[in-house]
C-alpha cells in the first residue's frame, strides 16, 4: 500500500500547481483504477491458491483417520473346536469366531448374533485361519488375537458417528455402542497405524482394503512406460534436433508431435483398447498394456523436453568436437548428449509423474477390475493407484471415503517425490551457459 | 518356462558379442600389424547390433503373430459337431471359453471336446514359446557368426554402426507419427462399423442420446438412439463454465505475476499455482463430488435454487480450477515476450500501469493469449475424470448450469467400462464419439497453432 501512496504523492503536488481541479480528480481516478486492477490480480491468485489449500486440507482432514485402524482383541478358544491338525483350513472358522464373540458377551442371545458379528471385520475368519495355519501350535489352546473392527465400529471409535443421533440415522445400534464401551473398558480396543492400507490389496471390506496391489500395478505400468518411452523419446529427439534435414517431412513430424501432446488422454485409451486389446489380443487389465498405452501418451512430452535440453547445449560444444575430428554422431552422442541428459531426465520424470496420475486410459483397458491380490507379473490383471482411487470413490461404504482420501494422499506423495527429484536434478546438474 | 529367460540369455549374448568383436579386431590387427579403420569398440558394437537387432525383430514378430496363429490352429481343430451352425460371435464366445479353461478358470463341467481343445491350446502355447526361444537364439547366434567374419582391420565398422544407429533414430521419430496414424485408423475403423449400423447424419444431428440397447429381444428397454447433439451440448456447457472460471482467474494471475509482482513474490507464487496443473484429474473429480457439489447444493437450497447433485456447475467450476495454470502460464509466456521498450514508451506518455497493460501489453500479447485459451478449451473438452465422477449420465440438452448434463468423454468411459463385446452399436458408439472428440480437439489445437504463429508480433 505504501508503494501506491508514494506514487500518488507527487501527483497531488502537481495537481496543486499545474492541474485544474477536474484534471487532478481524473488522475486520482486513474490511479484508483490501477489500484483496483492490481487488487483483482491479487484476488485471482488468492482464489487459485486458496482452492489448492482447501483441496489439500479437505483431503488431509478426510484422509487422516484412514491412516489408523481400530483393532479389537478377541479371545479365541480352540480347545474344543473340531480342528483337524492335518488340514486346519477346512475347519468351521466362521462358527469359531461366532462362538468366541458369544463367549465374550454371554448375555447376547442368538437373536443378536448377527449384530455381534457386525462388531468385527467380516474377514476375521480368514485372518484367524491364516494365523493358525502359520502357527499350528495354537490348536487346542486359548489365545488373544487382535483383529480389525468392522467399518461401523471403526467409524464409531473415530468419532465419525454421532451417538446422540436417533438409531435410524446411524449404522450402529445402542446395543453395539454398549458392547463397544464394554470392550473399551476392558482395554480391548486399540487404534494402531493402519499397515493394511499399505500392505493389503483391494477388498470388499473397507477395514481390510489396502493399496499394495495398486502400487505394484502402477509400478509395473510405469516401468514399462519408462522402458519404452525413454529410449524412443530420446532417440527421436536427437534425430529431430541434430540430424534431421529441415524439410516438409520433418516439419510434419514436428507438428504431429506437438498435436499428439494435446490429444485427450481418453483417446489414447481408445487406441489402447482397439489396438492392443482388440487387434493384438493382449490380456485385459494387464499393467503391460497399461504401460504401453501410457508410453504412447508420455512420448510427446519426453520428445519436447529432450529437444529443449539439446537446444540449450551451445553449438561451441558440437563445433569443438567436430574440430578435433569427431564424426557427427560422435560429437552428438559423446559430447552433446551427456550435457543435455539432466534436462532430458527432468522431462522424463515429469512425463512419468503425469502418467502415474492418469486414469482415463487405464479405465478403458480394464484396469479398474476388482482384484484382491497384488499382480505377480506384468501380464496378470491388476489395478493402478488412480484406478484404485476411482473404484474406492464409487464404493458406498463410509470407510471408503476416508480410504479414498488417504489413497489420494499416497498418490500425491508419490507425485511430490517425483517432482522433487526432477527439481533437484534441474537445479543440481543442469549447467547454465 | 524357458521363455522367461529369453531377455536374460539374449542380453548375455549381446554382451558376449560386443566383447568378442572387440577382442577379435584387436587380435587380427596385431596379427597383421595394421591399424584398424575404426576404434575397437565400433567392431564390438557392430557384432552386438547384428546379434541383437534381427533377434529382436523375430521375437517381436513372434509375439505379435504367434498367439493368433495358435488360436486359428485350435479353432480349426475343433470337431465339426461343435462348430456346425455357429456364427462368428458364437465362435468367438467359444474361443473365450476355451481360453478361460486353458487358463484354469473352469465353471461347471465343460464338454469333453472343449476340454480337449483347451488342453490342445495349452500344448500348442508351450510348443510355440519353446520354439520362439530356440528360433530367436538361433537367429542371434547365426547373426553373430556372420558378423564375426566381417570383422577385419579394413572393414569400416564405424560407418556401418553409425548408419544403423541413424536409421534407428529415424525409426523412433517415426513412431510418433505412427501413433497418430494408429489413433486415426483405429477410430475411423470402429466408427465406420458404427456408421453401418447407425447413419452418419443421424449420429451427428440426432437430438436423442439413449445408448441403452435391449440385450434380449423380450427386454423392455429404450430403442437405442444415437444422436450426439445433446451430448455435445453438455460438453459445451461444462467447458463454457470451466472457461468462465479459468479465463478471468488465469489471465489476472498471469498479468499480476508478469507485470506487478516483485521478483521474490513471483518466484514463490508461480510454482504454487502450477501445482494445480500437477494434481491428477481424478483428485479434482473426487474433490468435486465430495466437497464442491454438496456445498453448491446447500448454498442453492439456502437461496431457493434446486441444484442437481451432479450439476454441470460443480463439474465445470472444478474443471476451471484445473485449467487456471494452463491459461496463466501460457499467457505469462506471451506477456513476457512483449519487449520492455513498449512498457517504457507507455510510461513515458504518462499511462498508469493498468493503462499500459490493458492498452499496450495485452493487445501485443493477444495472439499468444488467444492461442493459450484455445488450447485450454481443447483441454476442457477432452478432460475425462472430473466429469466422469461429477457430471451426469443422462444426455440433457440444457443451458441451465444447475441441471445434470453428460459429456462426450463421460459417455465414452461409461459405454466401454466392463463391456468387451466389439460388435454392439453401444461400444462402437464410443469410438464414434472418440473420433468426434479427436477431430474437435485437433481442430482447436491447429487453430491455436496458426493464431499464435500467424498473428504474433515480431519485435527485433
Amino acid at each position: 500500500m505504501s508503494e501506491i501512496e508514494a506514487t500518488m504523492q507527487p501527483v497531488r503536488n502537481i495537481g496543486d500547481e499545474l492541474m485544474s481541479e477536474e484534471g487532478a480528480r481524473r488522475v486520482r481516478r486513474r490511479y484508483r483504477a490501477d489500484f483496483r486492477f492490481r487488487a483483482y490480480g491479487i484476488i485471482a491468485i488468492a482464489i487459485a491458491v486458496g482452492v489448492l489449500g482447501i483441496l489439500l486440507a479437505t483431503l488431509i482432514i478426510r484422509g487422516a483417520p484412514a491412516f489408523v485402524q481400530t483393532q479389537v482383541t478377541i479371545t479365541v478358544d480352540l480347545r474344543d473346536a473340531g480342528i483337524d491338525p492335518a488340514d486346519p483350513a477346512r475347519a468351521d472358522w466362521r462358527g469359531i469366531v461366532a462362538d468366541s464373540l458369544e463367549a465374550m458377551f454371554p448375555g447376547a442371545g442368538a437373536a443378536q448374533a448377527r449384530e455381534l458379528r457386525d462388531m468385527i471385520s467380516g474377514g476375521t475368519p480368514f485372518i484367524l485361519r491364516d494365523r493358525v495355519i502359520a502357527d499350528p501350535a495354537l490348536i487346542g489352546t486359548v489365545f488373544d488375537i487382535e483383529v480389525p473392527a468392522s467399518d461401523r465400529i471403526d467409524q464409531l471409535n473415530k468419532g465419525a458417528i454421532d451417538r446422540d443421533a436417533p438409531v435410524a440415522q446411524r449404522t450402529v445400534n445402542d446395543q453395539q455402542i454398549a458392547w463397544f464401551d464394554t470392550l473399551e473398558a476392558q482395554d480391548r480396543i486399540a487404534t494402531p497405524f493402519n499397515t493394511t492400507l499399505f500392505v493389503g490389496a483391494d477388498s470388499r471390506y473397507p477395514e481390510l482394503a489396502g493399496l499394495w496391489g495398486a502400487i505394484v500395478g502402477s509400478f509395473y505400468a510405469l516401468a514399462v512406460c519408462l522402458a519404452l518411452s525413454f529410449p524412443i523419446g530420446i532417440a527421436a529427439a536427437i534425430y529431430l534436433e541434430e540430424f534431421a534435414p529441415k524439410n516438409r517431412w520433418t516439419e510434419m513430424i514436428e507438428i504431429n508431435i506437438n498435436n499428439l501432446a494435446a490429444v485427450p488422454s481418453v483417446v489414447f485409451g481408445l487406441l489402447g483398447l482397439a489396438l492392443f486389446l482388440n487387434f493384438f489380443g493382449m490380456p485385459r487389465s494387464a499393467p503391460l498394456v497399461g504401460g504401453m498405452t501410457l508410453a504412447l501418451m508420455t512420448l510427446p512430452t519426453i520428445i519436447i523436453a529432450s529437444r529443449a535440453a539439446l537446444k540449450a547445449v551451445p553449438p561451441s560444444i558440437r563445433e569443438g568436437a567436430l574440430g578435433v575430428g569427431a564424426s557427427h554422431q560422435q560429437a552428438v552422442l559423446h559430447h552433446v548428449l551427456p550435457l543435455a541428459m539432466p534436462g532430458m531426465l527432468t522431462g522424463t520424470i515429469i512425463g512419468l509423474a503425469q502418467a502415474l496420475g492418469e486414469t482415463a486410459p487405464l479405465l478403458l483397458i480394464g484396469m479398474n477390475a476388482f482384484i484382491t491380490a497384488a499382480p505377480d507379473s506384468m501380464m496378470s490383471p491388476s489395478t493402478a493407484l488412480p484406478t484404485q482411487i476411482y473404484i474406492w470413490a464409487d464404493s458406498p461404504e463410509r470407510g471408503f471415503v476416508a480410504r479414498t482420501s488417504a489413497a489420494i494422499l499416497v498418490l500425491l506423495g508419490f507425485l511430490a517425490c517425483m517432482n522433487a527429484v526432477a527439481i533437484w536434478l534441474r537445479s543440481r546438474l543442469e549447467r547454465r551457459w | 518356462m524357458l521363455i522367461t529367460y529369453l531377455p536374460l540369455v539374449l542380453g548375455l549374448l549381446i554382451l558376449y558379442s560386443y566383447l568378442m568383436g572387440r577382442g577379435r579386431i584387436r587380435q587380427r590387427a596385431t596379427a597383421q600389424s595394421v591399424r584398424p579403420h575404426s576404434q575397437m569398440s565400433y567392431y564390438g558394437l557392430y557384432v552386438a547390433l547384428w546379434c541383437g537387432l534381427p533377434a529382436l525383430v523375430v521375437a517381436l514378430a513372434w509375439l505379435m503373430l504367434g498367439p493368433a496363429f495358435v488360436d486359428t490352429l485350435v479353432m480349426g481343430g475343433l470337431p465339426e459337431t461343435i462348430t456346425a451352425g455357429l456364427d462368428s460371435s458364437q465362435l468367438s464366445l467359444l474361443e473365450t471359453e476355451i481360453k478361460a479353461i486353458a487358463g484354469g478358470v473352469v465353471f461347471g463341467e465343460p464338454a469333453p471336446e472343449i476340454a480337449a481343445a483347451a488342453e490342445h491350446l495349452n500344448r500348442l502355447r508351450g510348443i510355440s514359446s519353446t520354439a520362439m526361444f530356440v528360433v530367436v537364439i538361433c537367429v542371434a547366434l547365426g547373426a553373430i557368426a556372420f558378423a564375426r567374419t566381417r570383422v577385419a582391420p579394413q572393414f569400416r565398422a564405424r560407418n556401418s554402426v553409425e548408419r544403423t544407429s541413424y536409421w534407428l533414430m529415424v525409426l523412433c521419430s517415426v513412431i510418433a507419427v505412427v501413433t497418430t496414424v494408429g489413433i486415426v485408423f483405429s477410430l475411423l475403423f470402429e466408427s465406420f462399423r458404427f456408421f453401418q449400423l447407425v447413419p452418419f447424419w443421424e449420429f451427428l444431428f440426432g437430438v436423442n442420446w439413449e445408448p441403452q440397447m435391449p440385450i434380449r429381444a423380450d427386454q423392455v428397454a429404450a430403442e437405442g438412439a444415437f444422436g450426439a447433439l445433446p451430448v455435445l451440448a453438455g460438453t459445451m456447457l461444462v467447458s463454457l463454465i470451466a472457461m468462465l472460471v479459468a479465463i478471468p482467474i488465469g489471465l489476472l494471475t498471469a498479468i499480476y505475476l508478469a507485470e506487478y509482482a516483485p521478483g521474490r513474490v513471483r518466484a514463490a507464487i508461480k510454482p504454487v499455482v502450477e501445482i494445480l496443473a500437477g494434481v491428477p484429474t481424478i483428485v479434482y473429480g473426487f474433490f468435486a463430488v465430495l466437497t464442491v457439489a454438496p456445498w453448491l447444493r446447500e448454498t442453492g437450497a439456502a437461496i431457493g435454487l434446486d441444484v442437481a447433485p451432479n450439476s454441470a456447475l460443480a463439474a465445470g467450476a472444478v474443471m476451471g480450477i484445473m485449467i487456471i495454470p494452463f491459461i496463466s502460464s501460457l499467457s505469462d509466456d506471451a506477456l513476457h515476450a512483449v519487449p520492455q521498450s513498449l512498457r517504457d514508451g507507455a510510461a513515458a506518455l504518462g499511462a498508469t500501469q493498468r493503462e499500459t497493460i490493458l492498452q499496450v501489453i495485452v493487445p501485443a500479447a493477444l495472439p499468444g493469449i488467444v492461442g493459450g485459451v484455445l488450447l485450454a478449451v481443447s483441454r476442457a473438452i477432452g478432460e475425462t475424470m472430473i466429469v466422469v465422477m461429477a457430471a451426469g449420465l443422462i444426455a440433457n440438452a440444457t443451458a441451465n448450469p444447475f441441471e445434470a448434463v453428460t459429456t462426450v468423454t463421460v459417455q465414452i468411459v461409461t459405454l466401454l467400462i466392463g463391456d468387451t463385446a466389439f460388435d454392439s452399436p453401444k461400444t462402437l458408439a464410443a469410438f464414434a464419439l472418440g473420433l468426434l472428440l479427436f477431430v474437435i480437439t485437433l481442430g482447436l489445437n491447429l487453430v491455436a497453432l496458426i493464431v499464435t504463429k500467424k498473428y504474433r508480433e515480431r519485435y527485433e
